[in-house]
């Protein structure tokens, strides 16, 4: 068979959407008629890679349910920079009740839907890290465990930011945070520490579970899409950098995120009915300190440099490379 | 129908009747034998297309609650004592969204020390939730009242809690008119929401609110407890119309007229109070009795009106406001303002422990002859409580409280511990 793998990479640049493709396989960012759930005109920061990934996620739902659609949303910047009267950023029904309940309100909706059986409206569930690995936890265990149809959306950019960057459960090693601060003899975040939701989820054995990254805009748009094809409890958690938490230049949020998934650090994968069932390859592993050093807050790493620290940070990285099979052991060229 | 049944079972087959759509529920006892006999009624198809959902708590259940709600959806609880604690961040949120839910409290008291057995701390503890709440002398009146809570609710989109004793009426078997199903779709009408999620019509609900305008949501928010003040009795009489009985508004009155002395109190031990009432009458004493079955919105003006001729009332409240007194008496005292009306305190029943018809005609002839003090503890051991103080003040680390006074108890009632 003689076709060529569209490599995204061939063109050099970052674009979101891709002009070399057919219209028909680009990108629903790309097109003229998105849906925009999330209007122009909120509060979010430049740079916001929340934002990028809230709105990435819901014009895919958009899409795959002819508008059909309610949001839930936990507490958190998300709702605090979309929600005030009169600017109100939604296209969609959206409900904002409390920090720890998104994932139990969803589960409403959708019991409301099935009594009145109006099942073609879908009912997705969106929070940020903490609303989902911390205070939420126990509801979205229970809206997996009755596998609910709600698809959970977390936006993890790895710390409380709505509060004022403080550390949650999904706090990387070694991060400064205002409560892991980069003093003493572990600065920042200590290592061995903190959860790891998509595994989690996995365990529940729920029927889909993946994880996506506002870099790859195809993959999370895929997984989206995938995940309303699906009935039952899912879950997408998807990777957005914070330039005000994370110290980084909002001008490369995308690049940031980017360099988490081809260090290793952030992988990325589908899992059906608890199983790992696909990957997305690195093409080129990064080392970790590319990631690291574009961030202000693993800034107490290089100077001086923490070799300690570093290459135990690096050893996750390989781990997550060896565990998900992320480097394929033949090159990727065949056909 | 009348049947002789538990109250757990009438109170669920009275909701069962209201046609809920959602009910999302954890186990707590004692209001345990009312969601298992909805889960059943559900499973086995009785409740239409009615979804029922075992959740992870009680947090848990009125979340899922405040989206099915805000979906469009009857929804419907029960809980109590640290459930609704474990909730109670919901509870003001559900009430703040305006969403009209149902929820039975099984009033019982609220930990530490722990306790299983029947007070009002629980619900008074989210008596400025928003929610309104009714409570129910006895079971029939807990029946009747959840048929008229839905209607409430919905008419004004707003919460109610209806409050019936954990224990005392929750698992106490009594004679029930049970009403038909179309005795209560005459009375109830579908619920039409004031806000729904529709993908039609798109809304964003629960967005947040800033200095500019966040007063005014709250005043309306009084607003509709100050409407429910005329739709507690106009329901309360469109009920009657159709069930041919008396339940509920916003107080009862009983021998009020020429009474010089009143008792008044909420839920069950109004039954116990009337019949103090008509002892003492027997003896000659001018006593009456208010039962207060609305506390929230709490009826100031016909409190007031009703009481505005006596020269003492006796509020006997299951509940302590620690480091002040009395809850529901604060409230009387503030109703009664600018009258020479004594209100007197007494804390009785805390923890389940029995409030007797003997203990209130001497309350009631102490307070007419000597007064009490405020507030009045009924039927405090001083002995154990003295013998405790001396304890710590003697030792530094005198030991956890709730054990020591067990082992006083123990010991002044003779027994070895």
């Amino acid at each position: 068979m003689s076709y060529q793998r569209v490599k995204f990479y061939q063109t050099g640049t970052f674009t979101v959407g891709n002009r070399l493709l057919d219209e028909g396989d680009r990108t629903v960012q790309a097109r003229t008629d998105r849906s925009n759930s999330l209007n122009s005109g909120h509060r979010a920061c430049q740079g916001c890679g929340e934002a990028l990934g809230a709105r990435y996620a819901l014009d895919a739902v958009m899409r795959a349910t002819q508008n059909k659609m309610v949001a839930v949303n936990a507490t958190g910047c998300l709702e605090v920079f979309s929600s005030p009267y009169p600017e109100s950023a939604w296209q969609i029904p959206w409900l904002h009740s409390v920090f720890g309940n998104a994932p139990a309100v969803a589960s409403g909706v959708a019991a409301a839907l099935r009594a009145k059986g109006k099942t073609d409206i879908r009912v997705i569930a969106q929070g940020g890290d903490g609303a989902t690995v911390d205070i939420g936890f126990g509801c979205l265990s229970g809206m997996f465990e009755r596998n609910d149809d709600v698809l959970y959306v977390c936006y993890d950019n790895e710390a409380y930011m709505n509060t004022g960057i403080q550390r949650s459960g999904a706090t990387p090693a070694r991060a400064w945070t205002n409560t892991t601060q980069a003093v003493g003899t572990e600065p920042g975040n200590p290592m061995g520490i903190g959860k790891n939701l998509p595994c989690i989820a996995m365990a529940h054995g729920i029927p889909f579970v993946a994880t996506a990254s506002v870099a790859d805009l195809h993959d999370l748009e895929t997984k989206v899409t995938k995940a309303m094809s699906i009935r039952g409890a899912r879950y997408i958690h998807i990777h957005v950098p914070c330039p005000l938490g994370w110290k980084s230049d909002p001008a490369q949020t995308i690049k940031v995120a980017r360099l988490a998934v081809e260090s290793g650090l952030f992988p990325l994968f589908e899992a059906e009915g608890g199983v790992v069932s696909d990957r997305t390859p690195i093409r080129k592993q990064v080392p970790v300190e590319q990631y690291l050093a574009l961030q202000g807050r693993f800034k107490h790493l290089f100077n001086p440099r923490d070799e300690e620290a570093l290459a135990a940070i690096q050893a996750m990285a390989d781990r997550n490379i060896h565990l998900y099979g992320l480097l394929p052991t033949k090159p990727a060229m065949e056909t | 129908m009348k049947q002789q049944i538990e109250g757990s079972q009438a109170v669920a087959q009275a909701v069962a009747l209201c046609r809920p759509e959602v009910m999302a529920c954890y186990p707590i006892s004692p209001q345990t034998h009312i969601v298992e006999t909805l889960s059943r009624k559900v499973k086995v198809g009785e409740i239409g297309n009615c979804q029922f959902l075992n959740v992870e708590s009680e947090f848990g259940a009125l979340s899922v609650l405040i989206g099915a709600s805000a979906m469009g959806a009857r929804s419907y609880t029960a809980t109590t004592s640290q459930g609704l604690l474990f909730m109670a961040e919901a509870v003001y949120n559900a009430a703040g969204l305006g969403l009209p839910i149902v929820m039975t409290i099984a009033n019982r008291a609220i930990g530490a020390p722990i306790n299983i057995w029947n007070d009002h701390s629980d619900s008074m503890a989210m008596r400025d939730s928003g929610w309104l709440q009714l409570f129910a002398e006895d079971n029939q009146e807990a029946v009747d009242l959840h048929i008229q809570a839905f209607r409430l609710a919905e008419e004004l989109s707003c919460p109610v809690m209806v409050c019936m004793d954990g224990y005392i009426l929750t698992h106490a078997f009594e004679e029930v008119d049970l009403p038909t199903q179309e005795q209560v779709d005459d009375f109830l009408p579908p619920f039409e929401p004031v806000q729904v999620l529709d993908p039609q019509d798109p809304v964003s609900i629960g967005a947040m609110v800033g200095p500019e305008a966040f007063t005014e949501v709250r005043y309306l928010a009084h607003h509709k407890h100050l409407q429910a003040l005329e739709a507690i009795p106009r329901i309360s009489q469109t009920f009657q119309n159709i069930f041919q009985r008396s339940s509920g508004g916003l107080l009862k009155l009983y021998h009020t007229d020429k009474a010089e002395t009143l008792l008044l109190a909420l839920g069950s031990v109004n039954g116990t109070i009337k019949d103090a009432v008509d002892d003492l009458r027997t003896e000659g004493w001018p006593v009456g009795a208010i039962q207060l079955c609305s506390y929230r919105p709490f009826p100031s003006h016909a409190l007031r009106h009703a009481a505005q001729n006596a020269k003492r009332v006796i509020v006997i409240e299951k509940d302590l406001a620690v480091g002040n007194g009395g809850i529901v008496s604060s409230e009387v005292k503030l109703a009664l303002q600018g009258l020479p009306t004594i209100v007197d305190t007494v804390i009785a029943g805390l923890g389940g422990r029995a409030i007797s018809k003997a203990a209130v005609i001497d309350t009631v002839k102490a307070a007419c002859l000597e007064g009490l003090e405020e507030p009045h503890f009924l039927d405090l051991n001083w002995e154990a409580i003295n013998r405790e103080l001396t304890r710590q003040a003697e030792q530094r680390r005198s030991g956890p409280t709730p054990e020591n006074l067990l082992r006083e108890i123990g010991l002044s009632s003779g027994k070895a511990l």
